[in-house]
């Protein structure tokens, strides 16, 4: 039997870059295929030439054996090939029924009217095909985003999708969504929809996928059955060389207090407590929604609090706007950093000195010597990979740009950094510098707050682990006592059997 | 070989779409003027040069202010009622305060004065309440020209000393006055677009506003001052408009803001902010006068230069749409 979908030695070439030279990628009907690879690696024109958003330059694609001209989203979907992208292509304002209905709404007859009692039992059915409960007359954009990635899932499924590509799926799902995502793709297989799993995270492939295949630089470097293989192994053909350690991490004196926070409340937050040293990392650990960008937003004094004391270096501070934060040395790189970090279409010497221009300035002027100076100085430093430091930032892959906005606060001077989630989207090569960037701040004596959704990591990297559930702050672990284990049932509202009272 | 062909070919368009997109402007630009001095031969003699300047500065002076409002995604309609106002305000101080040096800069004072407080008001208005600035200028516009209209009861102001006229029609080493103030304009508003922190600010408030926010920018502050800025410019070219008229009208400027807001599009700033140039302005501005009196040199009609200008206008976004695809 020919499979569901075979893409045949795919070729695409962009001006100056060989973006896929022959690849070839197969799905059968029933499985789990993941695609894997750091960003540039391919993965995304491979998924857009299937969904026929890029024309290919070479190759043939075959459904069920049949050569096919994609050269539309339209004939891609007319195959029954759906996608679902990280940024859901729903229509917040139209209910959950219009949108999983869009464009085909059954009419009454042959009038020009839509038939909506059709339309809704419709969308019902397709829904409760996946299991779920979301009511079809609500609102897109009251839904969590959870609940839309099923919307959209479901309207792929309307659409008689037999091949659904879901890119980077987990990237805002909290663990109890993503369990219930994994029943829905379960659910799919049994009933014969090929589905293409793109993801960074090494454990999700483990846990949902049959096989994969790994692209590097336009070429599918391997491609073989999940059980066939270990972690290691993924990441060396990922990242093409070998990682001595997932996390790095240097055990350092810690230093003087830097900050303590007592009894803030501000917003969901609760009366939280906490003391964060020089040379010290802080992990922030919780589920999404727990608080922990709030209070890092809090801190940063771009939300304000109701009562509470926040301390720097002992002296009590009330930051009322992220500029004063600033200039108590104070520096937060955002979780989204291309909404709430950057500067897209500015180039990356005018992002790193955005938040410090008066140290580049001559009096009135801006001194461009000087600011090329320090700015080359740290793209050096932090290896920022740019042609040169006028490239803007929305050309550079996630990892530079975290980079940028990393050297943005250093040549801030921050003696306290906060990182929300420092590495979603990021390459494995590039997390592992990250690390080590960190590591070095802690080095320098600076003091580390990191917010991560990555469990391992935050153990992996964090002195101390603070855990949040719903507003308040649980408990505080010393890296020698926290397990994956202790932390998770913390962060979801157990209670755990810790001897810390003793 | 075939692949080869189709190799230069797809070079050869890519390379003309860059040089469309990077200079498309002064190309325009260069080729309108070459065909002019074609069709007539009047049209590159220095007088005429001098007067496309003269013709061209007072919008060119208010698309400077619109530029630094666009540049942060904002809009200004108010500056076409402001010119009036201003106008009106300054010539009618002039009447009645003292004599003519004292009088002169009390009439600025006032007229600038009027300007800048419009661009605060409506700077407020946006920052404190959100509103958007569509709609908040709009309404500063016509609270702006019925002031003007209320305040001189509809009618004109005339009889102005004679020395007032000279800032309008004075000419310096044989350059208008209006002219040399809007290189003056210009050449400030370069720097401080490009070598100032509030010029890095209002294209960083206009690319992304939170993340601006989030690296320590002032943004209402930035936003309140470009309403400011283009209030009082709105002004200045107020007052040199009615020294050019001798006289204050209150219908002045009807319908400015659209050739303001032609000429900074056309220019190739983006509506949506961040993106484009004072030299671009400039350029823009040039290009629209241009073609306003090459088609008067060579008797177009003025229903066809209407539409000419129109077509200019689609032609000069459809540029800027090729420059995001590419």
């Amino acid at each position: 039997m020919s499979p569901l979908l075979h893409m045949h030695s795919i070729r695409k070439q962009y001006p100056g870059v060989l973006a896929l030279s022959d690849v070839n990628f197969e799905l059968r009907s029933g499985e789990v295929h993941c695609l894997l690879g750091e960003n540039g690696a391919g993965k995304s024109t491979l998924m857009k030439i299937l969904s026929g958003a890029l024309k290919k330059d070479g190759g043939s694609i075959l459904v069920e054996g049949k050569e096919v001209a994609i050269t539309s989203p339209h004939d891609a979907q007319a195959l029954g090939i759906g996608m679902i992208y990280q940024d859901f292509k729903l229509v917040p304002d139209l209910t959950v029924a219009e949108n999983i209905l869009l464009g085909r709404e059954p009419q009454k007859g042959n009038s020009p009217f839509i038939d909506y009692k059709r339309m809704r039992e419709t969308a019902r059915e397709t829904l409760s095909l996946l299991g779920e409960e979301i009511p079809v007359m609500a609102r897109v954009r009251k839904l969590s985003v959870a609940q839309r990635q099923l919307v959209e899932i479901a309207k792929a499924l309307s659409n008689k999708a037999r091949i659904l590509a879901m890119d980077e799926p987990s990237a805002a799902l909290t663990e109890k969504e993503l369990k219930n995502l994994f029943a829905v793709i379960r659910r799919l297989k049994t009933e014969g929809v090929g589905i293409i799993y793109v993801s960074h995270r090494l454990e999700e492939i483990f846990e949902i996928g049959d096989r994969i295949t790994i692209l590097r630089d336009g070429n599918v470097v391997h491609s073989c059955a999940v059980s066939e293989v270990d972690r290691r192994s993924l990441v060396r053909w990922m990242v093409g060389r070998e990682l001595e350690h997932e996390y790095p991490k240097t055990n350092l004196q810690r230093g003087e207090e830097i900050l303590r926070v007592e009894n803030l409340c501000a917003g969901m937050l609760r009366g939280i407590h906490l003391t964060l040293y020089r040379s010290e990392i802080l992990g922030l650990a919780g589920l999404v929604g727990a608080g922990r960008s709030e209070l890092a937003r809090v801190l940063f004094g771009a939300d304000p609090f109701q009562s509470g004391k926040i301390f720097l270096e002992g002296k009590e501070i009330q930051p009322r706007s992220p500029r004063e934060a600033i200039d108590l040395g104070i520096g937060l790189l955002t979780e989204d950093r291309n909404q709430y970090g950057l500067i897209m279409h500015m180039s990356v010497r005018e992002n790193v000195t955005l938040s410090n221009l008066r140290d580049v300035m001559n009096g009135w002027v801006l001194n461009r010597v000087q600011e090329n100076r320090v700015v080359r100085k740290y793209a050096g430093e932090l290896r920022i990979k740019t042609p040169t430091v006028e490239q803007d930032v929305e050309n550079l892959s996630g990892g530079n740009r975290q980079k940028v906005v990393l050297a943005r606060w250093l040549f801030t001077r921050s003696k306290l950094l906060i990182f929300d989630e420092p590495t979603s989207g990021i390459d494995v090569g590039v997390k592992y510098e990250i690390y080590q960037l960190i590591n070095q701040l802690a080095k320098d004596g600076l003091g580390v707050i990191v917010i991560s959704s990555d469990l391992p990591e935050l153990l992996g990297i964090s002195d101390r682990i603070a855990v949040m559930h719903e507003g308040t702050l649980k408990e505080i672990f010393s890296r020698a006592e926290a397990t994956q284990e202790k932390v998770m049932t913390l962060a979801t509202g157990g209670i755990a059997e810790v001897e810390s009272a003793a | 070989m075939q692949r080869e062909v189709a190799a230069t070919r797809d070079f050869s368009r890519r390379s003309l779409t860059r040089l469309l997109r990077d200079y498309g402007i002064a190309i325009a630009l260069l080729v309108e003027i070459i065909l002019f001095a074609q069709f007539s031969p009047y049209f590159l003699t220095a007088e005429n040069l001098v007067n496309i300047t003269l013709q061209v500065s007072i919008t060119a002076i208010i698309a400077v202010g619109m530029t630094f409002v666009i540049l942060t995604a904002g809009i200004d309609l108010s500056v076409g009622a402001l010119v009036a106002l201003s106008g009106v305000i300054a010539t009618s101080f002039l009447k009645s305060v003292g004599s003519f040096p004292v009088a002169l800069m009390i009439a600025m004072l006032g007229g600038l004065g009027v300007g800048a407080l419009a661009g605060f008001i409506a700077g407020v208005f946006i920052t404190r309440f959100n509103i958007t600035p569509f709609i908040v200028t709009l309404a500063i516009m016509t609270i702006s020209r019925g002031i003007a209209f209320m305040y001189t009861d509809g009618r004109p102001i005339w009889d102005l000393p004679p020395e007032f006229a000279f800032l309008g029609s004075g000419r310096v080493a044989g350059i208008p006055i209006p002219t040399l103030a809007m290189m003056f304009v210009y050449g400030i508003a370069y720097v401080v677009l490009n070598q100032t922190r509030f010029g890095r600010y209002v294209y960083a408030v206009g690319g992304n506003k939170e993340a601006a926010r989030l690296s320590g920018i002032n943004t209402n502050s930035v936003i309140l001052w470009v309403y400011v800025i283009s209030g009082v410019l709105a002004a200045l070219s107020g007052i040199l408009l009615s020294s050019r008229m001798n006289s204050g009208q209150p219908n002045a400027g009807v319908m400015y803001e659209l050739d303001v807001i032609a000429a900074v599009v056309v220019g190739g700033t983006s509506l949506f902010g961040g993106r484009g140039s004072i030299i671009g302005t400039f350029l823009g501005a040039m290009l629209i006068g241009i073609l306003r009196n090459g088609l008067n040199l060579v008797n177009v009609n003025s229903y066809v230069q209407m539409v000419v200008l129109g077509v200019v206008i689609l032609l000069a976004v459809m540029l800027d749409q090729l420059k995001k695809r590419s």
